[in-house]
């Protein structure tokens, strides 16, 4: 090809469109649990029409289902919106407890086909650093993803964020396989393509991945 | 003849009530909410369909299909998919999917490959009986 992509670029590409497919995927689900649902409403009426005796509650109880499965689409669907708007703005100053927790959203259906439990832990005060939105969660879901690899027999991953100088640091901890896998395996020329732009360091402990934010990267 | 189905998938709201509106049709209808729950009853029961959820917890709808159709040739499978991708297609049916269905599935059409698998499963198993039979004649030369 003419063209090439640059690496932060074409990792960023890579990362939306597995996030869009798995979300839509999700909301597929959502979708067939309500059809299934209202089809069964459907068939109580075909049943009462007949004469036959229909449970009252057995209508609410299918109504209130709908309406969980209502909510839990919405949720997605914002997950979705804050990735989509995380583009808006090349740096802004983020709250790192809600980069964790739409991290968790976005990556939930992925830890559960690998049956991995995700533990996050929201700081009591909000830790806030000056980054860019998008690169940021690029990268914390590439460590997430390699987390979940070596969770190991545990399978759970701890998520964390602590304040830690001028920055902060973002910890994906209780990794159990973490030293089975060799070194050279992460960070990859992604991960590290995305750390240097955000001007930020990867840490591999004895059962934890450490990433160190800066403060303010422009500095 | 009352179709024997097993329907798995880990989205337990969804197997209730597809169930029991499969139920409601006739059929007979056992439930799996898990990879390893589908292939313990495949192993135990007898069915003519299997309506399987491609993505799952814990396995992957393809090594199911994998697994069932080792042990189990003659049952028929009808994968599910929120988003069916080609070369998953593709691999299912070299595995032996009797067809591969998106969701949300109509219920028409789902009862409609239930209705084709058993009739399939039946041809196998009278091939494999009149098999085993013309051994036995075979054996015991008369």
């Amino acid at each position: 090809m003419p063209f090439k992509l640059d690496i932060v670029g074409e990792t960023g590409l890579q990362f939306y469109g597995k996030m869009s497919a798995s979300m839509s995927h999700e909301i597929k689900n959502v979708l067939s649990v309500i059809q299934e649902h209202a089809g069964l409403l459907e068939d109580f009426a075909v049943m009462a029409k007949q004469g036959g005796a229909i449970e009252p509650q057995r209508v609410t109880t299918l109504a209130t289902k709908i309406q969980g499965q209502i909510e839990r689409a919405n949720g997605i669907v914002k997950g979705m919106n804050q990735l989509a708007h995380s583009v808006d703005e090349p740096v802004k100053s983020l709250d790192l407890g809600q980069t964790l927790t739409l991290l968790v959203a976005l990556s939930q259906r992925f830890a559960s086909v690998r049956g991995v439990r995700l533990e996050p832990t929201l700081p009591s005060n909000a830790v806030t650093v000056t980054s860019s939105p998008f690169i940021l969660q690029n990268l914390a879901w590439l460590c997430l993803d390699f987390a979940m690899q070596v969770a190991g027999n545990g399978k759970v991953v701890r998520l964390s964020v602590q304040p830690a100088g001028q920055g902060a640091q973002l910890k994906f901890s209780q990794l159990e396989g973490l030293g089975d896998k060799p070194a050279e395996t992460f960070p990859g020329e992604q991960e590290k393509a995305l750390l240097q732009a955000l001007n930020a360091e990867v840490e591999m402990r004895i059962g934890e991945i450490v990433v160190t934010l800066p403060g303010d990267p422009t500095r | 003849m009352t179709e024997r189905v097993l329907l798995v998938d880990d989205e337990q709201e969804f197997l209730d009530s597809l169930a029991e509106r499969m139920q409601s049709r006739g059929m007979n209808v056992s439930k799996a909410a898990t990879p390893a729950e589908a292939i313990m009853k495949t192993e135990k029961e007898s069915f003519d369909a299997v309506v399987l959820d491609l993505k799952m917890a814990g396995m992957d709808g393809l090594e199911v299909l994998r697994i069932i159709k080792e042990k189990r040739p003659e049952i028929q499978v009808i994968l599910l998919t929120g988003h069916a991708t080609v070369e998953a297609g593709v691999e299912a049916m070299k595995l032996g999917a009797l067809d591969f269905l998106e969701k949300p599935a109509n219920l028409a059409e789902l009862t409609k490959k239930i209705k084709e698998a058993q009739a399939k499963k039946m041809i196998l198993v009278d091939k494999a009986t009149e098999a085993k039979i013309k051994e036995i004649i075979q054996a015991k030369a008369w």
